[in-house]
């Protein structure tokens, strides 16, 4: 009796409510055992070519034949176990991190954020210590999205809090190339941006000199996502009470200590979540590099529907590439909510 | 307020004095690394050991790499032709696949050194981009892809409201535009960036016709679904000679591509390939002597390189005779030469004498 | 660690020693900095065209387009400039963006009023479409409803039809065209009868205020709406058609002619464009409505308002003023969001002016500044002008 009580309460309490849990019902049956029909149960996942597959059915053997290409791209595939290094001494290094005191983390950080990325950059490139060179051309999958994503990032984030302090500094020039500068990249699509530095900004560099590909489109979408990181930031900045400001003036701190050892380590923890919305906005704008030619997973499975032995695997690559995508960034907005929770009860 | 003040003590004329003098400095540094350093594409491949070289995306029998990066076709042997020339290995060649968009700039701005890529030569590409022809390795026209089932025969059954995929950017727009207009039949174009979704959306349906280089045609039904399904209707609508390109402004380099290409279509003329060349080198005939680099022939100098330059792009990629029927005829994309025939044969091939 | 402070500190010390120097040190530096990098890149610039004999210069913009594009909302051919062409894709991208906000908008404020539902189901499914879609790459959403989703559409011959006029196939969907006699006197009409009803408001204020009488505003608003046009078309002879479409068939070609054509690409990038932003928009509306305090409901209930007046007087207002200033920054977004457009073959401003038109002329300097100003101009536009609504909604404090 209580338990119908509940239903009633809770999925029939008025009319529209009434209404809602049956048209959801409905929706529910109609769209839900079809998906799960073609994701698993009529599903094919073991051959080795088109061939193999059923119809009516996803064919994820496209999916297992492309997989390495989905991961790496066109890297040669001896020289794949650099990849592999280079991101098991990331995934190791974070999670021992958990485990260390303060100032052994305090190192590792360090260590994960200037010799790491250079380290692995000069891996992945080869060239020096025997190590045969590879293209950035042929680097691509799920490894180039990650390569451009942290690269990004790592760089991003320190252009942006210079921005953020410069935009409310009270020197005239500066704020006003902060404001200038900030305003100018949220006011344009990435996509514009990434054909400036595909097609326009070689126009600007001296005959001969050759930037690659890579670094151009990495340097673009850091100079982009540094003027939305600077806005979080300086929202922060403007949450941290005056009080602070004044506190750390009167005890006799310059600008840069005050900033560096009081104010910033306080704005910063107030914006968690739009820090992480920024790595996660960045993340998922990875894929808008195929406008100069790069092609992350998303780019690799364009090219891998388009060839002619694996016509019309359009829906499997996009629903493998979605889900990728949805992992990436779900666990990243519940981090930041963990980590957010966290500092709301120490503090 | 507090700007103002400072500027009245009058330290402020020092500071801009600083600034300016610092920034002159600084662009006439960066004025003086420019002009300094130009040297020609000739020295600096010699110097570098590879030719730069642009390639498309993937164009069967043209330029198109296989699963392990070994890219092959008419327009990569260009490209193989040179690096023999300038650097005596045919493999020393470094490709960067370029889409219709990014080719030029990739040439202008040195990305690249020759651009073989499918190229229409033109009047407004050759004046006002920046970029010079070479000589053509193809001549083109522009035909137009139907399903069987359509049941046309001529492009002129073409009615209003008939969809066109094509790519974007490339003088098929242009001539697909003109030649409708010409006939007054009202069509929707629809136009995408990368070859392999305009081929896909065709497949797909979204258009009753593609329309592109006929041999790009042959080429990509290779994509289709079913390319027996598809038919090309026979006439051709525009000319398209297709070929390398190479940057204004450095005629050494210039010469060097536009020699290496014309030897390549001569040795063909006189029957010299990559299997008889070595006993070609007894030939009495003087042209022939030139194209194997006997005694006494000297034209290697005029271009910079040595007098066995051309001996080496037969032996190493063989003679344009050779390249046609290993990219486009063997493979069946375009198994009749047709006007790519030598002049002597009934095509319009003709070169230039090399001497 | 302490070694960092106290160069750190020392730093400060100088600083606050040398007022000038920190004044005018940092600024010079970043003069000097811009003046380097500005004269650096724009001196290679000239020299590179220069050098290589590139034509520079806006003059292509009177240059003849010789290209046609499949959809544009002002008549172009291939006779008509570049600058012309521009326009087109302009109109383009801001009718795609209008389309995308009007939608984004009224899911966003369906999910997100869903979510806060009392019944698990319908929040839940919220939950669901939010966290699922707002965490998939845009691109890879556009992608997915036209190869995917719109391709599997049928054949021109074998077109689905809805309610016996919308025609469903592959190559877009077709719906029939409004043909109209005497539209102008319809029109005025409109006019006419909203100018009155504005008035007739006002007067109603006036009145309740003065008065203290309540007249049913909306009623009678409502029935002049249908009324006076009603009339309108009765005695001025104002008449609508429909131009369905036609299909042609022309051998094995067949094609619906006439009509008004909705060309599957604006489909697809409409779809993914509100779909991904609606989302955003939802966890707006949520937080807007959580935001209002519920002693401000339970306050007005107790002086005697109505269920409808509470939500129309106390909560619609106060939460539209937590609502709309994140949700202008996704109406930016989007508009932004619309140049993938090029992805897709939209012709946008982006696909047909630093698409086709970049190419055509190899002027990649002008056009992708321009492309990147007319983005700008538009996100100014629309910040100003929400700027403007976020005023007039603001609270105004007595």
């Amino acid at each position: 009796m209580r338990s119908l009580n509940f239903i009633k309460t809770r999925f029939f309490s008025s009319p529209i409510d009434a209404f809602l849990t049956l048209s959801i019902s409905y929706l529910i049956y109609l769209t839900i055992p079809p998906f799960i029909n073609w994701v698993l149960i009529d599903a094919t996942f073991y051959g080795e070519t088109k061939k193999d597959c059923i119809d009516g059915g996803a064919c994820w053997v496209f999916i297992k034949i492309w997989f390495t290409k989905l991961l790496y791209g066109l890297y040669p595939s001896e020289e794949i176990w650099r990849i592999n290094f280079a991101f098991a001494i990331l995934i190791i290094s974070i999670v021992i991190y958990k485990y260390l005191n303060q100032k052994l983390k305090k190192y590792l950080f360090l260590f994960l954020v200037i010799p790491f990325p250079i380290f692995s950059l000069v891996l992945f490139s080869g060239g020096v210590f025997g190590l045969s060179p590879v293209d950035t051309r042929e680097w691509g999958g799920l490894f180039l999205t990650l390569v451009i994503s942290i690269f990004a990032i790592i760089f991003c984030f320190p252009i942006g809090i210079l921005l953020a302090m410069g935009r409310r500094s009270n020197l005239p020039v500066i704020k006003y190339f902060s404001i200038g500068f900030i305003e100018f990249w949220r006011g344009v699509p990435l996509i514009t941006v990434l054909f400036m530095a595909g097609v326009m900004f070689p126009l600007l560099l001296p005959s001969g000199t050759n930037l690659d590909k890579l670094v151009r489109v990495i340097i673009a979408i850091t100079l982009f996502e540094a003027a939305y990181m600077a806005e979080v930031v300086r929202g922060g900045l403007q949450a941290v009470g005056r009080g602070q400001y004044d506190a750390s003036k009167a005890i006799g701190m310059g600008y840069w200590k005050s900033h560096i050892f009081i104010i910033l380590p306080q704005a910063l923890k107030l914006v968690i979540p739009g820090i992480a919305n920024t790595f996660i906005a960045l993340f998922k704008d990875t894929p808008l590099v195929f406008v100069v030619g790069l092609l992350e997973i998303l780019g690799m499975v364009n090219l891998a529907k388009t060839n002619p032995y694996w016509l019309g695997m359009a829906t499997e690559g996009y629903v493998f590439v979605a889900f990728v995508y949805w992992i990436f960034c779900f666990a990243m907005s519940r981090y930041s909510l963990s980590i957010e929770k966290k500092l709301k009860i120490t503090n | 307020m507090k700007f103002l003040i400072i500027i009245k003590r009058g330290k402020m004329k020092n500071i801009i004095k600083a600034i300016c003098s610092f920034s002159i400095l600084a662009l006439v540094l960066t004025a003086c690394g420019d002009s300094s350093k130009k040297a020609s594409t000739l020295d600096a491949t010699k110097k570098q050991g590879f030719v730069k070289c642009g390639v498309s995306q993937g164009v069967p029998g043209f330029s198109n790499a296989d699963a392990s990066g070994n890219w092959t076709g008419i327009d990569v042997d260009v490209c193989r032709a040179v690096a023999a020339a300038v650097l005596g290995d045919a493999s020393k060649v470094k490709y960067t696949g370029l889409s219709a968009k990014e080719r030029f700039t990739a040439l202008q701005a040195g990305e690249i050194d020759i651009l073989s890529r499918n190229t229409t030569w033109t009047l407004e590409r050759d004046a006002s981009i920046g970029l010079t022809f070479v000589g053509v390795n193809f001549y083109d026209g522009q035909g137009f892809m139907v399903r069987k089932t359509s049941g046309l025969k001529s492009v002129n059954e073409f009615k209003n409201g008939v969809k066109v995929c094509t790519n974007l950017g490339t003088t098929t727009e242009l001539n697909m535009a003109d030649f409708f207009k010409s006939k007054s039949v009202k069509y929707e174009p629809v136009v995408f960036e990368k070859a392999d979704e305009v081929v896909q959306a065709y497949d797909a349906g979204r258009c009753d016709t593609y329309t592109t280089d006929k041999s790009a045609l042959a080429a990509q039904s290779t994509k289709m679904k079913d390319p027996t399904e598809h038919v090309v209707l026979p006439e051709t609508i525009s000319k398209e000679p297709l070929g390398p390109v190479v940057r204004q402004g450095d005629s050494k380099w210039e010469d060097v591509v536009r020699w290496s290409l014309n030897v390549f279509i001569e040795a063909e003329e006189y029957g010299v390939n990559s299997g008889n060349i070595d006993s070609m080198k007894d030939s009495k005939n003087p042209a022939i002597q030139r194209i194997v680099g006997a005694e006494g022939t000297k034209n290697g100098e005029a271009l910079g390189l040595d007098n066995q330059w051309s001996y080496r792009i037969i032996k190493q990629v063989g003679n344009y005779g050779e390249s046609y029927k290993r990219n486009l005829a063997d493979t069946n994309i375009m198994p009749e030469r047709g006007p790519n025939q030598l002049w002597t044969k009934g095509g319009i091939l003709y070169v230039p004498p090399v001497r | 660690m302490s070694f960092l402070q106290n160069k750190i500190e020392k730093f400060d010390q100088y600083l606050s020693d040398h007022p000038k120097v920190k004044f005018f040190l940092p600024q010079a530096l970043l003069v000097v900095f811009l003046f380097i990098i500005i004269g650096y890149l724009s001196f290679n610039a000239s020299s590179n065209l220069a050098a290589r004999g590139i034509d520079t210069g806006f003059s292509f913009l009177n240059k003849k387009a010789s290209f046609d594009i499949q959809f544009s909302m002002i008549e172009f051919d291939s006779s008509m400039t570049y600058g012309r062409a521009y326009l087109v894709g302009l109109l383009n991208t801001i009718l795609v963006s209008v389309i995308g906000i009007i939608f984004a908008t009224i899911i966003g404020f369906f999910f997100g009023i869903l979510r806060l539902s009392t019944n698990p189901l319908a929040s839940g499914l919220a939950t669901c479409y939010i966290e699922t879609l707002r965490n998939i790459s845009l691109l890879l959403q556009i992608f997915f409803w036209y190869f995917a989703v719109l391709r599997l559409l049928p054949s021109a011959e074998n077109s689905l039809v809805l309610f016996n006029f919308v025609y469903a196939n592959i190559k877009g969907i077709y719906i029939p065209r409004f043909v109209w006699t005497n539209l102008s006197f319809f029109i005025y009409g409109i006019i006419f009868t909203i100018f009155f009803i504005i008035i007739f408001n006002k007067y109603a204020s006036i009145l309740r205020e003065k008065t203290g009488k309540h007249l049913p505003k909306f009623l009678i608003s409502i029935g002049l709406l249908i009324i006076i046009p009603s009339f309108v078309v009765l005695t001025f002879g104002v008449s609508l058609e429909f131009s369905h479409p036609k299909l042609e068939v022309n051998m094995g070609i067949s094609n619906y002619i006439g009509g008004v054509s909705i060309i599957p690409e604006l489909i697809a990038l409409a779809f993914a464009l509100s779909l991904y932003t609606s989302t955003f928009i939802a966890e707006n509306v949520r937080a807007g409505i959580l935001g209002i305090d519920k002693g401000q409901k339970e306050a007005a209930a107790s002086i005697g308002l109505t269920k409808t007046q509470i939500l129309k007087l106390i909560v619609i207002p106060q939460a539209l003023r937590i609502i709309i200033p994140p949700t202008t920054n996704q109406y930016l977004n989007l508009t932004k969001n619309s140049s993938l457009a090029a992805a897709i073959a939209y012709p946008d401003i982006v696909l047909v002016f630093a698409g086709t038109a970049l190419m055509q002329t190899g002027r990649a300097i002008e056009i992708v500044t321009i492309t990147m100003l007319t983005y700008l101009t538009l996100s100014i536009l629309i910040s100003i002008f929400m700027n403007w609504y976020n005023k007039k909604v603001a609270l105004t404090e007595k």
